[in-house]
């Protein structure tokens, strides 16, 4: 058996106001960690929540978005006939038509234009979107000039809430309802009838098309068969896929920002830690010489130290998490690289994101008691005691 | 009793020096050396005169140059690092100046260190544990902190760790140099006692000729050569 435990706890707590010290710069290290890895998470739940697994999405080959997809009428008739769609109570396709546009809207704070996705939708797309619901209002009338707004974007963007009217598409569209999509892409979007946008954007294709497997297994044989086919120029990814490759980007780019300001930071507490570390070598010469006198080996030492030193790095990280946890209060939104779109989400913390963050703070404590430790080991016996 | 009078510990042709730079101060010289089972050994002499380095070879935590130290059967000058540490973990007990107590440890957990190097278990330990604050008279303040004691019972508590696991020789390094008159003379009855009645070996370095005293037997170290009075 080693040295307890308790020796190395005990003696980070003796120090209480250097052990707070030490780990709180290293609590806001992981703070900064773990709110990158929060943000990340949070924008890939929402646009991966976007998508459900059943439903296929079919774009124009090699268009990332349906902001840059179009599909040709008569590609359109023929993928509505396809056996693999699945029919809905009323006896009509589970499939639908719809157009993509990005419009230029105010932000009701600042001022700020912003991008803002307006969708024109078909008969089937709410059915297809179960995670829709209308929460004030009604849904437009076929054949009006009437939206829906998400309420992320009722909520930031001007001319946008219930009643009120927007311009675009050189015409008047009045909100007649808003809808919560929950954590979705779908609440940053504007919904209105697609044959009533696609006359105002002067657009003679649709951008995309969704519809609902009948049988979700048979996606690949379908979409080998529909990619061969030279009729048609489309592309098919589980709506779920699609969502995840537009994150994919931003996800990314999030990722690596976090973690080069993460390693940057990391230096300057692992530093810190290191100097707590020889600090408290320094004072506990004399102890250390007396247990290794007792006969206590080298590595017993060193394993005591190196103990303490993960010790106070978990405390860092403890206290690191905690303040993150607070960050799920926050939304934010940012532009979704992918379709140039505005996109609201929030931080989002699970118990990976938890994990690592612990895991991170102990090898920042590691690497900070390394060399300490190594040396508190290595010291000659004799002159320690002499250190009185 | 025959036991008593053979030796514990056999120094032969002992020497060790000190080098700075290329200036080589010797501290001991040729010292060959018996003590036999039992006895209380005062190890007396000047500053520099190198009684100190003669106890920490004696008790495993130095290196000589040349010569030989045997404790009972082992040759300590001819062990590694780490079986040194392994002997010393059941062999030696140290008693030191300044104590040496572990300040976030209670007195009980100060006292149970050297019995987690072996296999006992946690009852065990707490027997063995008990036992010596018993036999130093501290039992009742073996929740305490070092802080919380005195030093005359801090040395006591040192002690009760020394002893706990019943090892062949104590070494003691001006054990009542930091202590009153009164309490190093408590300190001096109980290492009296442990000679007698538990049959320890016990090598003292002092510079206090009372302490001496209680020694059997007074060696004096003169520039790292022994003398016996």
């Amino acid at each position: 058996m080693g040295i307890p435990y308790s020796y190395s706890f005990r003696n980070l707590w003796t120090r209480r106001l250097t052990t707070v010290l030490t780990a709180s710069g290293m609590g806001l290290v992981v703070f900064v960690f773990a709110a990158t890895l929060m943000l990340t998470e949070g924008l890939e739940k929402t646009l991966v929540e976007t998508g459900s697994s059943d439903n296929v999405v079919l774009l124009r080959k090699s268009a990332n978005s349906e902001v840059q997809s179009g599909v040709e009428r008569y590609q359109a008739s023929l993928l509505e006939s396809q056996p693999e769609v699945a029919i809905g109570a009323d006896g009509m396709p589970l499939l639908a038509k719809e157009l993509v546009v990005l419009i230029n809207l105010k932000k009701r704070v600042g001022d700020k234009p912003a991008n803002v996705i307006i969708r024109g939708i078909d008969a089937a797309s709410l059915k297809l979107r179960p995670a829709v619901r209308l929460k004030e209002g009604r849904m437009p009338r076929p054949g009006s000039a009437e939206v829906v707004a998400g309420e992320s974007v009722a909520k930031r963007f001007k001319g946008c809430g219930l009643g009120e009217t927007l311009r675009f598409g050189m015409r008047d569209w009045r909100v007649v309802g808003v809808f919560d999509a929950g954590a979705t892409g779908f609440s940053s979007e504007i919904w209105g009838d697609r044959d009533q946008m696609m006359q105002a954007f002067r657009r003679p294709v649709y951008s995309s098309m969704i519809f609902r497997m009948r049988d979700p297994s048979a996606f690949d044989a379908y979409k080998a068969r529909v990619e061969a086919d030279p009729r048609l120029t489309v592309e098919a990814k589980r709506e779920t896929q699609y969502y995840l490759d537009q994150s994919e980007a931003m996800a990314t780019f999030l990722r690596i920002l976090g973690l080069v300001l993460t390693i940057i930071f990391s230096v300057g507490a692992v530093i810190g830690a290191t100097i707590t570390m020889y600090a408290a070598v320094a004072n506990r010469v004399t102890e250390i010489g007396t247990l290794r006198a007792l006969g206590f080996q080298r590595k017993s030492i060193l394993a005591s130290f190196i103990i303490e030193a993960l010790l106070l790095g978990l405390c860092g990280g403890v206290l690191g998490v905690f303040a993150a946890s607070f960050m799920q209060l926050i939304t934010i939104s940012t532009m979704n690289w992918a379709s140039f779109s505005e996109l609201a989400f929030s931080f989002t913390l699970n118990f990976s994101i938890v994990w690592k963050s612990l895991l991170f703070s102990a090898v920042m404590g590691f690497v900070g008691g390394a060399l300490p430790a190594l040396r508190a080991s290595r010291m000659n016996i004799v002159e320690a005691l002499r250190a009185t | 009793m025959s036991e008593a009078s053979e030796p514990i510990v056999r120094i032969r042709n002992l020497s060790k020096a000190y080098r700075r730079g290329t200036q080589v101060i010797p501290v001991l010289t040729d010292i060959n050396f018996d003590i036999a089972r039992g006895e209380f050994v005062a190890l007396m002499g000047p500053s520099g005169s190198g009684k100190s380095t003669l106890l920490n070879l004696i008790a495993g935590i130095d290196s000589a140059d040349q010569g030989s130290v045997l404790v009972g059967d082992v040759e300590i000058t001819r062990l590694g690092e780490s079986d040194l540490a392994r002997w010393r973990a059941g062999s030696v007990g140290f008693i030191f100046q300044f104590y040496n107590l572990i300040p976030v440890l209670t007195a009980y957990e100060n006292v149970e260190l050297p019995l987690l190097l072996t296999h006992l278990s946690r009852r065990e330990r707490r027997e063995h544990v008990e036992a010596v604050l018993n036999v130093v008279g501290l039992a009742d303040r073996m929740d305490h902190y070092p802080s919380q004691l005195s030093g005359g019972q801090q040395q006591r508590v040192a002690i009760a760790r020394a002893i706990v696991t019943d090892p062949e020789i104590l070494v003691a390094d001006e054990p009542t140099g930091d202590l009153d008159r009164a309490s190093a003379e408590e300190i001096l009855q109980l290492m009296d006692r442990l000679v007698h009645d538990f049959g320890k070996t016990v090598i003292m370095v002092t510079h206090d000729p009372r302490a001496a005293e209680k020694a059997h037997l007074i060696r004096h170290l003169e520039k790292g050569e022994l003398s016996v009075t």
